[in-house]
């Protein structure tokens, strides 16, 4: 063999990437949010191009359309909260799954035929029972309803390891067309083909604030999660089962069981948002009611590294980028999908900066001054 | 009525056919591209971008258009379109190791945004004095069928009187069958998938397959989008119609066993399941929407039959949602 050929087969790249030891927790948290900033950077740049607007023009008017005027009414802060809340409840729900290394798609769906179930004993019993226990069956009924819409995928995923991604994406789906079709059915007014407006079993409204009933049941939630996976054997058993199912089942964890009762509890906390939904703020019910939150929750979820309380800020972020850049798009006459094209490259970033947190690049010349 | 069932079938399983199709080989070297419905999107509206443009170079008048440019500008830009989103979701899930599931869901808000975005403001953005995106013209031109289907009956009508896009589809389909079980690439493509730290022991370029993988497949599937523009909807954007096409493609990856072949049929099945509710007589308004989960039944059926056979060959690639990093172990 020629000689010069192997020695040019032996010559070491450029550069080389290896896994980092932990990186310092504060450490890890500036690259997130240069990656955050950056995104900003770009989003602000194409918002320029768009519009032909001011730059920093761009981010004021975000900043109103996701908090109101300083000194306007706080309707839209409310607003913001609520809709926090409603996306850090599913995002909440879906946690326990993913910790567990089941990917838990479909809390759209499950959310969905909470409300479903809401809608379906507002409609059926509100005018026959006392208003406490017409109140508590909504909730009880929302929250069963999420709970079988989610068990179902995590029984086939226990029995045959049936793929869970895809099984409950489809779920998602037969959860739209049945509430199509309950709405086309049991129309208000009747024949308009959708539910207008359900008049009984509203939830209780706290201190005037439409809002602030979800809000603090999610709060609720929110310190239920952190304990449960933080502090209890259920949550152990979670992160063993994560982590290495062998492992689970050698230190004598039953698998199947922990695959199903942890996905009961997230169906369950998806009903809950649902009926926060239906019987808490819309009155209502169609297709749409939950919006697509129930993806945006998947990722809200893994942005805030399956911690409830970075999960708080990455939700307020997501709905900040959200109602912001539709106020950019609404003031330059734009379509609104612009918020989902913002949305996305600040999720494309932080996703992509997650890659220097872990990994490190050596360069080539660097590592020869150290051998030398 | 029959024939017009199966054609209508067949025109509503080509999008589903292009989007799994690609679908396939991006999950063949391992990798679950749930952008796939951001991605047709973006080949939509690529498509009738393109499109756009050159209707407004020709001065809206079809007679200064050129019949082949009026094809191949649409085409190459819905291509551009699905390749650079290929590329953006390779760059985090291969080179920078991102999470697939998250990467591939955010590429699908980004495209749709990009979708809805331009289909609602491009007029606004050329200062158009034409109300909505129309490209009647431009879809004339994808609409042009065989001239002697009509001439052979029930016969022609039903295999020979469709689109070029159509056949296209069928042809890509049976391609990437052949190329993915009877060429090196397909082996090496498969070995990928299935165990990427062997392939890479024996010297196959891990990296390099997964990008050509993921681009091709992305490339493939955009393609679904602009035939759903230009032919479907005969070249009409509305903002959200596409729908969840995109998630029924990769629902057909399922229900086809990771085989395109088997996609052909899997997807005019589909055309045909979503379209049922039409054809059945005395069905109302609200039955018809439960007609409408029979795709995602069926799909949900087959992963569960699939997974309770546990055959060898029907399982999806080994190695499929995992990041690859060749100093772990």
């Amino acid at each position: 063999m020629n000689k010069s050929a192997v020695k040019k087969q032996h010559r070491e790249p450029l550069f080389h990437i290896a896994k980092r030891d932990d990186l310092v927790w504060w450490k890890a948290w500036l690259i997130r949010l240069a990656a955050i900033l950056l995104a900003m950077l770009l989003v602000g740049v194409i918002s320029v191009i768009l519009t032909k607007g001011n730059f920093f023009e761009t981010y004021q008017i975000m900043f109103i359309g996701a908090f109101g005027r300083l000194g306007s009414s706080t309707r839209l802060l409310w607003k913001f909260f609520q809709k926090t809340a409603i996306l850090l409840c599913l995002a909440l729900a879906v946690t326990p799954a993913f910790k567990m290394r089941f990917w838990n798609c479909g809390a759209e769906g499950q959310a969905l035929i909470g409300g479903l179930a809401a809608a379906f004993v507002m409609m059926k019993l509100g005018d026959q029972l006392p208003y406490p226990v017409l109140i508590l069956i909504i909730v009880v009924a929302s929250i069963l309803a999420g709970a079988v819409w989610g068990t179902i995928p995590a029984l086939f995923k226990a029995a045959y390891k049936t793929n869970e991604t895809l099984f409950t994406l489809m779920m998602n789906y037969i959860a739209m067309q049945l509430v199509s079709y309950y709405a086309y059915v049991n129309a208000i007014p009747a024949g308009s083909g959708q539910i207008q407006s359900i008049s009984t079993g509203h939830l209780p409204v706290i201190g005037n604030q439409p809002y602030l009933l979800n809000i603090l049941v999610v709060a609720v939630i929110t310190a239920f999660m952190l304990i449960y996976l933080k502090y209890s054997k259920h949550g152990y058993e979670i992160s063993v089962v994560g982590e290495s199912q062998n492992t689970a089942r050698y230190i004598g964890i039953n698998v199947k069981k922990v695959i199903i009762r942890t996905m009961m509890i997230s169906g369950a906390i998806c009903g809950v948002a649902g009926c926060l939904l239906v019987a808490g703020t819309d009155h209502s019910i169609n297709a749409n009611t939950v919006g697509g939150q129930g993806f945006t929750a998947i990722m809200v979820s893994w942005l805030g590294q399956f911690h409830p309380l970075i999960m708080v800020i990455m939700s307020a972020l997501i709905v900040f980028l959200n109602s912001g850049a539709a106020k950019v798009a609404d003031s330059y006459f734009l379509n609104s999908s612009y918020a989902d094209i913002v949305v996305g490259i600040v999720i494309l970033f932080v996703v992509g900066c997650e890659f220097f947190i872990r990994y490190t690049v050596k360069y080539r010349h660097l590592q020869r001054g150290k051998s030398a | 009525m029959i024939i017009a069932f199966i054609q209508r079938a067949i025109l509503l399983g080509v999008p589903l056919l292009y989007g799994s199709t690609g679908e396939i080989v991006t999950e063949k070297s391992g990798h679950l591209n749930l952008g796939i419905p951001g991605i047709m999107y973006v080949g939509g509206i690529s498509g009738v971008i393109g499109a756009f443009l050159y209707e407004h170079a020709c001065g809206n008048d079809v007679a200064n258009m050129n019949p082949f440019l009026a094809i191949l500008i649409p085409f190459l830009a819905s291509v551009a379109g699905s390749v650079l989103m290929g590329l953006i979701y390779s760059f985090l899930t291969v080179t920078l190791r991102a999470n697939q599931n998250v990467t591939g869901l955010a590429l699908t808000t980004f495209g749709i945004g990009i979708g809805n975005f331009f289909g609602g403001s491009l007029i606004k953005l050329v200062d158009s004095e034409m109300p909505s995106i129309v490209l009647t013209k431009t879809s004339k031109f994808y609409s042009k069928t065989l001239p002697f289907a009509d001439d052979l009956g029930w016969f022609g009508e039903i295999f020979l009187s469709y689109e070029f896009l159509t056949y296209m589809a069928i042809a890509i389909a049976l391609i990437v069958t052949f190329v993915l079980n009877r060429t090196r690439i397909g082996l090496n493509l498969r070995a990928v998938g299935e165990d990427p730290a062997t392939a890479d022991a024996a010297g196959i370029n891990v990296t390099r397959y997964k990008y050509g993988a993921t681009c091709i497949g992305s490339a493939i599937a955009g393609l679904g989008g602009l035939q759903y523009v230009m032919v479907y909807t005969d070249g009409v954007w509305s903002n959200d119609a596409f729908g969840d096409r995109g998630w029924l493609s990769i629902a057909l990856v399922i229900f086809a066993l990771w085989r395109p072949n088997m996609a052909i049929f899997g997807a005019f099945l589909f055309g045909a399941l979503c379209n049922a509710h039409n054809y059945i007589d005395g069905l109302g308004v609200a039955t018809q929407e439960l007609f409408k989960m029979l795709p995602y039944v069926v799909t949900i059926v087959v992963l569960i039959i699939t997974s309770m056979r546990k055959k060898r060959e029907h399982q999806p690639p080994e190695h499929l949602g995992l990041p690859y990093f060749r100093e772990e172990r």
